[in-house]
């Protein structure tokens, strides 16, 4: 990796025109890894976009009244009716995640190499239980009745956006999962340190890995912060 | 490659995380006090924004890094808006002509489901087309 160029480099506007009109590199200071992962999550955020507008165009547009869903993901709890009592500890388990994620890319570049792939392994298990809620509520909806073509609560656009948003972003978590895994164990042998090969990219990975797995974990959460608004709350 | 990587002291997340609990329990808090109309709307649509900022800004580190890649990412992002005002209008105008040519004047929840069981069980009989 060449190092950053020896004149000095611009801020603000300057700084971004001058960057813009450079050759060979754009994107200064960031390992072509990290740039990567943010293109990759500018076109995600075009993918979770397109579905909450679709459910916005779905909902404006339906003449049938729109399920209640402080109503329809309530739990009962001692006889006692809590509304969206799984989505608010879902929400507080992905924010932790994200917390112990962030912690992660710190250790990583200290490299504390224990404390790094502990958080991963950490941060995998939250992501893991999320998705285990995620089924659980799928199960108990389905359960109810609710269908992608039709649901006892009102509109029957409601399950069809249900399912493919909070799929969507299940799976995001479930891939997001596999690779903090791939990850951790990867920390935790030391690869990072010793210069050992991937098994299936065979190259050298760095540290730096950790953030880029990170900006994806926390784009997870991110997008779950919209959800929760938009379709949990609004 | 020190001078690539993002590093900040760790009270730094610890408040950011700290922030995003607070605000995550206020949006729970609009839903559980039972808030309704603009009082619910603008609440919730403050707290997302705010929490998807510190998101944003502290663990995705957007305010260390160059305005080159801000504006790479955040211009595209905030075309969207554009849709979504086309997107608005669209719905607004597919409900009205469901009100003007589907109205029959009957209550909300008086209609035929296509998809019921009987039905459905027709389709599933002929296998794949």
């Amino acid at each position: 990796m060449t190092s950053t160029s020896k004149i000095p480099l611009k801020d603000g506007i300057e700084g971004f025109v001058s960057d813009w009109s450079s050759d060979q590199r754009a994107f200064k200071g960031v390992p072509w890894g990290k740039a990567m992962m943010w293109i990759f999550l500018l076109s995600d955020t075009f993918i979770f976009s397109i579905f909450l507008i679709s459910y916005m165009t779905a909902r404006w547009s339906t003449v049938e009244p729109w399920p209640n869903t402080s109503e329809v993901f309530a739990l009962t709890v001692n006889g006692v009716s809590v509304p969206l009592l799984l989505i608010a500890i879902m929400t507080f388990i992905l924010i932790t995640s994200s917390g112990t994620m962030a912690m992660a890319v710190r250790s990583g570049y200290q490299k504390k190499r224990r404390q790094a792939s502990a958080l991963l392994y950490l941060t995998a298990i939250l992501g893991l239980s999320f998705v285990g809620m995620q089924a659980f509520e799928w199960s108990k909806l389905i359960e109810e009745g609710i269908r992608p073509w039709d649901n006892p609560f009102g509109a029957r656009q409601f399950g069809s956006i249900f399912f493919m948003v909070t799929g969507f972003h299940g799976f995001h978590v479930s891939v997001g999962v596999i690779f903090l895994f791939l990850i951790a164990r990867k920390v935790q042998r030391g690869d990072y340190d010793t210069g050992r090969r991937g098994f299936f990219t065979w190259q050298k990975g760095r540290y730096e890995i950790i953030e880029t797995m990170g900006l994806y974990w926390h784009f997870v959460d991110l997008v779950w912060v919209f959800i929760f608004a938009f379709f949990y709350l609004w | 490659m020190a001078e690539e990587g993002q590093e900040h002291p760790i009270s730094t997340y610890l408040w950011v995380w700290l922030l995003l609990f607070v605000l995550s329990a206020f949006s729970y808090a609009v839903d559980y006090v039972g808030f309704q109309g603009f009082t619910r709307w603008s609440l919730v649509l403050l707290f997302m924004f705010l929490k998807a900022y510190f998101i944003c800004a502290v663990f995705m580190h957007m305010v260390w890094e160059r305005m080159a890649l801000v504006l790479a990412l955040f211009i595209p992002t905030f075309s969207i808006l554009v849709f979504i005002g086309i997107m608005g209008f669209e719905s607004d105008y597919t409900q009205l002509s469901r009100k003007v040519f589907f109205d029959t004047g009957k209550p909300a929840k008086v209609y035929e489901v296509p998809h019921s069981k009987d039905h459905s069980k027709d389709h599933s009989d002929e296998g794949d087309h």
